[in-house]
């Protein structure tokens, strides 16, 4: 037989050499009564130290559990955890049995200990005890643990409040940081700390910000345990606080409204000016496409995106509707599509910022799907509705020919529904009898998964953006 | 009218506060004070510091600058046809107090929101100063979270996102409809294209220069946003739909719900019920089966009754109920995608029988220690030594999960 004492400080790693060499000199678990200091010795222990090991190897995800479960309250912590080593060393694939009774047990008692190191990290409460206007400012706490949990916790506490001096003591283990060094003492009594100013406040907010409407006093406590309330100033005023709640929601229920404040016409009138201060360019028609509701999909989408381009322009380019990007950030073809069409119309030398683009939609449609939104098409309403502003853009731009991409923009502009692709590269009648030349969006482009199909599609929407340009008057540059 | 004090204008801000559901401070980027040059820390997950009786929990000092406010939104006790007290904290004052608390260990940071006085811009100029104050004149690690304003200038919206780590802009109400009825002042496409914004600031400080260097992170916890439920007539289908479409669309870390709750002071606009906490329950288990377990939207709304979800069980277990065909699942063989859609089984519930079940075969009593609530699973799953026989199909298999019938009161 044989016996180990294990010092209140320094558990973990005291648990941790003598199981290493109890396990590398292959003593079995019976074999070996574990105790803390507190244990008396046993009648029948042998106090022979434990005997010298080689190195073991256990998983990794062992380690990290015996570390947390060694701070359990439970005296029989060693002895559970060095019987599971024990049986894990012939079989390591046990630590990912979750069914496993031991691991089980184990894992709960992990859990407990990880759950008093939350709670502690939650309900520790300083009382200043140096002076508030010191260089190095200095901190008591009184604090009652479930399990040993000082030790493991107190890093937290150096992570965070590294720039004062602070002391958490508790009747078992207490842990004192001073100008920059963590120690620890043992068996502290409860020591009386000075009032403290900020608690005041503390306890007026925690009063105000409870509404007493939506009392849910279980849900308070299954998370702050009536144990901890002791050392927390704030709960000693729960139990009036719970007295008084539905009186105070009664109360409010049953106040008649009264008349708005004398002041209130004087503080709205400072809200004119800035009414309008995000609406973006100051030109009505702007401003009015951004307010659109004439169909449902403004509800959904960002914001309606408007068209781009100089005033005076010969061109004008008209898509089907802004995609995700464009909706974001409320500019037209930024989104991979756009991006298609700048570099094409690059290559066939058409210079972007000289022709005015937009979109036969304003607003995105799409449905959510987890976390992307899935791009929909338009359908004839929705059409039918914006083409109401499309009408008023060409109305102000005066185009001398638009090129209409993709299906939705050439039945907007024209009124055919017809199939696209027999139409692309012909020149049809548009409204205020500006010609319109048909072409495939270019997002068609990406979608088409056949190569052979894809190259034709390409082709066939470079060929339209020559003759767009060169309709257009302007002269191909050349590269 | 006599000077507030520091105790009364932390009454009155706190009070004001109060109805903002969010008090979530994860999720940010790990930091520490170990260099002893600054306060604070943050390690990922968040701590609530304590809870009220109201069961929510106390993480961040959640004040109001002010309020005082130029809106008349009319289920908000701020708003300006309101009579109660107004106060108005200094910059001072709320850095003094956030860091005194957190000094204490009382809180984890600072929840920032306010009533807009003057201008958006003025406002939201004055929240930025003192989130500043708080991370370069006081060397604050700790966490902060912004409440912006939809018209704010986008330089200010910018600087907020480099101090703070979460940005949240609300919604407030399901549909635009009720928007515009209750919260006149308020455009719901400037709230949109203000996420998107915050979106898009967020997307691009992800992206590394040329020369391999990442720019500073922006509100690394992400944004958030509310919408109070039970003030207009939206049905649960509508509500859960405006919240897939904002996580879609602006890549939200959480949509709060908040049932209406009574103030003080009420308007005339707005009738005060008792919060709907039983439906604000449900809606939040909604959103978590949407996000964690994909479900799809009309998965759920399809079992719904006129779009709203039943009160008296949760809706992973109402699709159940309506699916019985595809139960029981044998634990041993099922897929993730299915095993994910039994009642009683939790995220972490089917990893654990994912790993174990490459081993052994697993048994009853080994789900019972993997955490799963056995009481609901045990009518939708077959495992070793348990079959449920005739109880998946059983008449009465709902009346075993509602709550008891209730006999009402006659008077």
């Amino acid at each position: 037989m044989h016996q180990v004492s294990l010092p209140p400080i320094g558990t973990a790693k005291a648990w941790r050499e003598a199981a290493r060499r109890f396990l590398a000199s292959r003593v079995p678990p019976e074999q070996i009564i574990w105790g803390d200091h507190a244990a008396a010795p046993d009648l029948f222990g042998n106090v022979t130290p434990p005997p010298v090991g080689g190195p073991v190897s256990v998983p990794r995800s062992f380690v990290t559990m015996a570390q947390t479960a060694v701070w359990h309250s439970d005296p029989e912590r060693f002895a559970r955890l060095y019987a599971f080593l024990w049986r894990l060393k012939d079989a390591p694939q046990l630590m990912n049995d979750r069914g496993d009774g031991d691991l089980a047990h184990l894992r709960q008692m992990e859990k407990n200990v990880r759950r008093c190191q939350h709670k502690m990290k939650a309900f520790v409460r300083f009382r200043e005890i140096g002076a508030p206007d010191a260089p190095r400012r200095s901190f008591a706490a009184w604090f009652e643990p479930s399990h040993h949990t000082v030790e493991p916790t107190a890093d937290f506490f150096v992570r965070r409040f590294s720039d004062m001096d602070w002391r958490i003591l508790t009747p078992d283990v207490s842990a004192i940081f001073e100008h920059g060094k963590l120690s620890f003492q043992q068996g502290h009594s409860k020591p009386e700390l000075p009032e403290d100013a900020g608690e005041a406040l503390w306890i007026t907010y925690f009063q105000n910000i409870f509404n007493p409407a939506r009392l849910m006093v279980k849900a308070m406590q299954s998370e702050m345990p009536r144990k901890y309330w002791k050392n927390m100033p704030e709960a000693a005023l729960i139990p009036q606080m719970i007295a008084q709640a539905p009186a105070r929601a009664r109360a409010m229920a049953e106040a008649a409204p009264t008349l708005p404040p004398a002041r209130m016409a004087q503080v709205q009138a400072q809200m004119l000016p800035h009414a309008s201060a995000w609406d973006g360019p100051h030109e009505d028609l702007h401003h009015a496409i951004r307010a659109c509701t004439r169909c449902p999909l403004h509800c959904h989408a960002t914001q309606a995106v408007l068209g781009e381009g100089p005033r005076d322009a010969d061109l004008m380019v008209v898509g089907e509707q802004p995609g995700d990007m464009e909706d974001l950030s409320g500019r037209p073809f930024v989104g991979p599509a756009g991006q298609i069409f700048n570099s094409i119309a690059a290559e066939v030398g058409l210079n972007r910022d000289a022709v005015y683009v937009t979109n036969a939609v304003k607003h995105f449609k799409f449905t959510p799907r987890g976390k992307k939104r899935i791009h929909q098409r338009p359908n004839i309403s929705e059409i039918e509705h914006c083409r109401w502003w499309l009408n008023a853009e060409i109305a102000q731009i005066r185009p001398k020919l638009i090129l209409a991409m993709g299906a939705a923009a050439a039945q907007s502009l024209t009124g055919n529904d017809t199939p696209i692709l027999p139409r692309c590269g012909k020149i049809e009648p548009g409204p205020y009898g500006i010609p319109v030349l048909v072409t495939l969006h270019p997002s068609y482009l990406l979608r088409v998964t056949d190569t052979a199909v894809r190259k034709a599609a390409n082709a066939q929407f470079r060929q339209n953006l020559a003759q767009f340009c060169a309709a257009g008057g302007i002269r191909p540059t050349t590269i | 009218m006599a000077k507030q004090t520091l105790d009364q204008k932390l009454a009155i801000l706190s009070d004001a506060a109060k109805y903002d559901a969010s008090c979530a401070s994860s999720g940010s980027t790990k930091r520490d004070s170990r260099d002893g040059k600054g306060l604070g820390s943050n390690e990922g997950n968040g701590i609530c510091h304590a809870y009220t009786p109201d069961g929510r929990c106390i993480s961040l000092l959640k004040i109001l600058m002010t309020n005082f406010c130029i809106y008349d939104c009319s289920y908000c006790i701020n708003r300006v046809s309101s009579n109660v007290t107004r106060a108005r904290f200094s910059a001072d004052e709320v850095v003094r107090l956030t860091i005194e608390f957190y000094r204490r260990n009382y809180i984890e940071g600072l929840f920032l929101s306010s009533g807009v006085i003057r201008s958006p811009d003025a406002t939201m100029s004055d929240m930025v100063l003192i989130a500043r104050k708080l991370r370069h004149e006081e060397k604050f690690r700790g966490y902060i979270h912004l409440k912006t304003i939809p018209d704010a200038a986008p330089e200010l919206i910018e600087e907020a996102g480099l101090l703070a780590d979460r940005l949240s802009i609300n919604v407030e109400l399901p549909t635009d409809a009720a928007v515009k009825q209750y919260a006149p002042e308020k455009k719901p496409e400037q709230i949109r294209r203000a996420m998107a914004n915050v979106r898009m600031a967020k997307d691009a400080s992800k992206e590394k220069s040329f020369t391999g260097k990442r720019p500073p992170r922006f509100a690394p916890a992400g944004q958030s946003t509310q919408m109070i439920i039970g003030a207009d007539g939206s049905n649960d289908a509508t509500i859960l739909g405006q919240s897939t479409r904002l996580y879609s669309s602006y890549k939200l870390k959480r949509v709060y719900y908040s049932a209406f709750s009574p103030i003080p002071d009420s308007s005339a606009k707005l009738p005060l019920i008792r919060p709907p906490l039983q439906r604000e329950h449900r809606l939040y288990q909604a959103d978590w089966l949407l996000r964690f377990y994909d479900f799809q939207l009309d998965e759920i709304t399809s079992v719904t009754l006129a779009g709203n979800l039943d009160l008296d069980i949760d809706p992973k277990l109402a699709w159940a109920l309506a699916h019985r065909g595809v139960f029981p699942l044998d634990v041993n063989h099922a897929s993730r995608e299915m095993l994910l859609r039994v009642p009683g089984f939790g995220v972490k519930t089917v990893d654990r029988i994912l790993i174990t079940r490459r081993h052994r075969a697993l048994r009853y009593e080994d789900l019972m220690r993997m955490g799963a609530l056995m009481k609901k699973a045990r009518a939708f799953v077959t495992a070793g030594g348990w079959t449920p026989g005739g109880l998946t199909d059983s008449a009465n298999l709902r009346a075993r999960f509602a709550p008891p019938p209730e006999q009402l009161t006659l008077f």
